[in-house]
């Protein structure tokens, strides 16, 4: 058939890939906006839920807008990052962990030893979002917390009343546990029980446990006992394990110390 | 236009490709365990395979049989990957859920089979009606596969509530293994069971 020849092959093929890539390309093109919008809004959304802000039939934006201001701190200090400190990658408004992690500057490597959720690396400046009421004080934390769950990485908030005790809230934003088992991390009722439970004593004392089963609420310890998600051993060691990093000393305690100081002081 | 009918209804039950050629049948484990990732699954092969087997009739005079399939895999691709950013772009939270295996959709052995079989060597018309016939045979598995597992699974249908659960005060102990991507060969295989006790005829010989 005349259609073997090589210069039929070559002409033939490279149509093809000339037409497909144009497509290829103008989808992506077109639909960028719409998913990066998608994936900001999907943030915002889980920052509201962790803090306890979402309403039905109200836009989410802004309600975000109106009640959460982000910052940038220095996990090592505690200290919050002055605006002129956030160039680059630190911009409240672009920060992203992933890249973050990775990055030679504002990146870390966790010694094993310490790594207890598994993920290798941490950012040395964590966002941070705090939901202020209508005088413009701080009511609640939102915090980002990330660790290794059965299958990957588990991403989501964790929101702490302003007594930096008491958990306010608890969401994951992003994981690939198995859905129905680990994936359960996403019931709003299983969302729901780390509200009201203390985490951490005055002191800085981490209590939060997250259990094996269910948690016998007649005894004294458990306001700080989370249950257990059942058929995923693994996934609930993983948030266990997180949840106790990110809250502690390689975590969150010292700006957690700071703001202790400086709420005693004031 | 009779034709066209059996074209396009033919391979739902008569010739259905995961039931009677068993093909498709990795991603028809991995994504019924939810009615919605079921629904727009099998809306996203049947976009994947309507187009490319209309695009690759639309050529199939002048493709040269050497770089073939490298042709087919080059059209089909394309349109896995623009079904994909259209998913991101308008069901975002669909998208996460379905991760990787709309990106597979690709491997899916259904459409390459389809392109080498039919499109082709037909005209572009019956080509594109035989991709959503197609893809209506494995939305039909998809779907049936993922009501049972949703329902008995996790009591729900669509996410709304149907068997209200132990775990929120209600009834119904849910069957954790049904959402487990084994369950859905135990129910391919009963659905297979079922379709070739109704035809006879799709039943193989035995050697």
């Amino acid at each position: 058939m005349q259609n073997d020849g090589i210069k039929k092959i070559i002409t033939v093929s490279l149509g093809v890939c000339l037409v497909c890539s144009i497509f290829v390309c103008s989808a992506a093109v077109f639909l960028k906006p719409m998913q990066t919008a998608n994936k900001e809004l999907d943030k915002i959304k889980n920052i509201l839920v962790a803090g306890d802000l979402m309403k039905d039939g109200e836009d989410p934006v802004k309600i975000y807008n109106e009640k959460i201001e982000a910052a940038i701190i220095e996990v090592a200090t505690g200290e919050i990052l002055p605006e002129e400190k956030c160039v680059d990658e630190l911009n409240v408004d672009t920060y992203d962990i992933k890249v973050i992690e990775k990055h030679p500057k504002y990146g870390m490597a966790i010694p094993a030893d310490k790594d207890t959720p598994g993920i290798g690396k941490m950012p040395k400046f964590m966002i941070i979002y705090m939901v202020k009421d209508a005088d413009g004080a701080v009511e609640k934390y939102i915090l980002p917390l990330y660790g290794k769950g059965l299958w990957g990485t588990m991403y989501g908030f964790i929101a702490m009343d302003k007594d930096l005790m008491t958990v306010a809230g608890f969401t994951f934003y992003e994981h690939v546990e198995t859905p129905g088992l680990g994936g359960e991390v996403d019931n709003p009722k299983w969302k729901n029980s780390w509200k009201g439970k203390k985490a951490i004593a005055a002191d800085g004392t981490i209590l939060i446990n997250v259990i094996k089963g269910i948690v016998d609420k007649t005894r004294p310890e458990a306001i700080s006992q989370i249950d257990g998600l059942s058929g995923s051993t693994l996934t609930t060691r993983g948030i266990d394990n997180l949840v106790k990093f990110w809250l502690g000393e390689n975590g969150y305690a010292k700006f957690f110390a700071k703001l202790r100081k400086d709420g005693s002081n004031g | 236009m009779a034709k066209m009918k059996e074209v396009l209804l033919d391979p739902i039950f008569k010739n259905n490709p995961i039931a009677l050629q068993v093909l498709g049948v990795c991603s028809a484990l991995a994504v019924t365990s939810k009615m919605e990732t079921s629904v727009v699954m099998s809306l996203a092969v049947i976009f994947v395979m309507a187009l490319s087997s209309t695009a690759l009739s639309l050529i199939r005079n002048h493709i040269p049989s050497s770089v073939r399939i490298i042709v087919e895999m080059t059209v089909i691709a394309s349109m896995v990957i623009i079904a994909d950013q259209l998913i991101k772009a308008f069901a975002y939270d669909v998208s996460k859920q379905l991760s990787v295996y709309v990106g597979l959709i690709i491997t899916n052995c259904i459409i390459m089979g389809r392109a080498e079989a039919y499109a082709l060597k037909q005209p572009p018309g019956k080509s594109f009606i035989d991709g959503i016939g197609n893809g209506l045979g494995y939305s039909f598995v998809l779907i049936a596969v993922g009501f049972v597992r949703e329902l008995f699974g996790s009591g729900k249908f669509f996410g709304i509530e149907i068997l209200p659960l132990v775990n929120d005060g209600g009834w119904y102990v849910p069957n954790g293994m049904l959402l487990l991507p084994a369950s859905a060969f135990f129910l391919i295989g009963l659905l297979i069971w079922g379709i070739r006790v109704w035809k006879p005829e799709q039943v193989e010989e035995e050697n």
